[in-house]
């Protein structure tokens, strides 16, 4: 499971003068979700377009179950699904016949071909579509023949261009039923810039800002890492340098009268705190564990990549 | 892999009006000239039977139908070739096969092939006419061949222009336009060399009509093979240079 799938280093891409993505580099284990997460036009698709080989890096390196795509991009691309921003779909072929020509592509042949398209079918729920023009369907079962077509050769990676735009919220809930369910044989890249559908269906959450990689964590580790600090109000006279005293606690501030923000040290909880403010009689009558949610951070560190950078 | 595209591409082809209907035209307008240019012979033969060493049927049905044929499909070639590349950049389906395990040169050799499909197909319908004339007489089965490969290599050189050109635009109608404007300038070009002496050759080696016309009249010239292979190589070699450089833009 610790198998490095993509790899991606110092990656940056220009058009013309303009520097799309900007020294970019990250890598994905097997079995993992990563969320790509940016405001629009900060160099998401650009980004999915050179990891899929659309587009050439400018500079950097990039490498798919251990195939350069530049060097070896026949190899890289064997293990590559992709599904651009715009589904790449045939309006006049019926799903049946466009996915057995993508069947083929991949270098399926015979009896394979058919196989591969009738689990696709039933992974994207295209079964009862199999004999209807790609053109007449609806959005969000054109954005699954896209999604069927990315992965009908069976391959390590996926990568997943904004998959749920254009959909309504049950499409959605499916579609990211089916991202999870396809992260836990694979290693899938979803760019996105709506933030709860990381949160909904992401191990790891990367966010690019302006061509530039700003942040970068796991989910579990961003949702525990901002419980880490606690507002906590308390009646008696206590100076913040009491509190900062106690086990586990990284720095204070204060709030106002009786309250302080409390900010914990990694893995610290705010037992020594209640024990405390108990023991010694503090009046302690709130205690609230502040969550940051993924949105907050999201504008945090826009933003301030923003003021950093006017 | 190139056949997967090849055949996708015939398939798609037939499965809009558009190549049936141009099948359908050229056929309809070329058996009324085979019929007039058979009208023709009739009226001449009286006369031919008199002279000594005497075009047979072949040159003076067939040689001319197909050299009003090679004009008419100069202006058809265009209609096919048109959305070969310049659709799927439209509707961004190109990166359905980038993002397939294949090279550039795979994935222009399949665009190409699949119109060569076309090609053998339309040819292959209009040598009908001149294998008609076996029911009546013995047409120059040698220069039959060298009509129909002549043909076929015409429109294979049409074809990978017209791929050309549609691999540098999205739009369609651009790229018929262009196809048709350098296609008929290859065919007129040798008319300004043959008032000027001096480049006359060059200029006239370069004309497809002259390259052309000797195969219709059966000879079969490696100088000729040679010019439509370099037309037909040098033009998927240029198509597969801009999508690979299309990436880097």
């Amino acid at each position: 499971m610790t198998e490095t799938l993509v790899r991606v280093d110092n990656l940056s891409r220009d058009y013309q003068a303009q520097r799309a993505v900007n020294q970019v580099s990250f890598s994905l284990q097997a079995g993992e979700v990563l969320g790509f997460l940016g405001p629009n036009g900060a160099g998401k698709s650009t980004t999915m377009q050179v990891i899929s080989g659309n587009l050439a890096p400018s500079e950097g390196e990039i490498s798919i179950a251990g195939h350069d795509i530049i060097d070896n991009p026949r190899a890289a691309k064997r293990h590559l699904g992709y599904l651009p921003e715009h589904p790449p779909v045939y309006r006049e072929a019926s799903v049946d016949e466009f996915l057995s020509y993508c069947a083929r592509l991949h270098g399926l042949r015979g009896a394979d071909v058919a196989t591969a398209r009738a689990r696709v079918k039933q992974q994207c729920g295209l079964d009862s579509v199999g004999t209807r023009l790609i053109g007449n369907l609806s959005k969000g079962y054109q954005q699954r023949v896209g999604i069927a077509q990315a992965i009908v050769h069976d391959p390590p990676v996926v990568i997943l261009d904004e998959p749920t735009v254009g959909l309504d919220p049950i499409q959605i809930r499916e579609i990211r039923d089916l991202i999870r369910s396809l992260g836990s044989e694979r290693s899938v890249i979803l760019s996105t810039h709506i933030l709860s559908e990381v949160q909904a269906t992401c191990d790891r959450v990367q966010i690019i800002r302006a061509g530039e990689l700003i942040y970068n964590a796991s989910i579990e580790s961003l949702e525990r890492g901002h419980e880490h600090s606690v507002r906590v109000a308390l009646r008696a006279a206590v100076d913040g340098d009491n509190l900062l005293a106690l086990d586990g606690v990284d720095h204070v501030e204060r709030l106002d009268e009786d309250r302080f923000r409390v900010f914990l040290a990694p893995g610290a909880d705010s037992d020594a705190l209640v024990q405390t403010a108990v023991r010694e009689d503090w009046g302690l009558y709130e205690l609230v564990p502040e969550q940051q949610s993924l949105e907050d951070l999201f504008i945090e560190l826009t933003h301030e990549h923003e003021v950093a950078g006017s | 892999m190139i056949w997967v595209i090849a055949r996708r591409e015939i398939a798609a082809m037939f499965l809009a009006p558009l190549a049936w209907i141009i099948l359908a035209v050229v056929q309809a307008i070329l058996g009324y000239m085979f019929l007039a240019n058979l009208d023709n012979f009739f009226l001449l033969q009286p006369q031919l039977i008199r002279l000594e060493n005497t075009p047979g049927v072949t040159d003076i049905v067939i040689t001319p139908l197909m050299q009003i044929a090679a004009i008419i499909l100069l202006m058809v070639m265009p209609l096919m070739t048109m959305r070969s590349i310049a659709e799927e950049k439209r509707q961004r389906t190109l990166s359905l096969l980038v993002s397939a395990p294949l090279s550039m040169t795979e994935i222009v050799l399949g665009k190409f092939f699949g119109l060569v499909g076309f090609v053998v197909i339309l040819v292959s319908l209009l040598m009908l006419m001149p294998l008609s004339l076996y029911l009546g007489t013995s047409p120059d089965a040698g220069k039959l061949l060298s009509i129909y490969v002549g043909m076929l290599l015409l429109l294979s050189a049409f074809a990978a222009i017209g791929l050309y050109l549609s691999s540098l635009t999205e739009s369609q109608t651009i790229a018929a336009v262009s196809t048709f404007g350098t296609l008929l300038m290859l065919w007129i070009i040798d008319w300004a060399g043959a008032s000027l002496e001096s480049g006359q050759s060059v200029v006239a080696y370069l004309s497809m009509l002259q390259h052309h016309q000797r195969m219709l009249e059966g000879v079969f010239d490696t100088a000729d093979l040679a010019y439509y292979a370099i037309v037909i190589v040098g033009f998927l070699g240029l198509t597969i240079r801009q999508l690979d450089r299309e990436r880097l833009l």
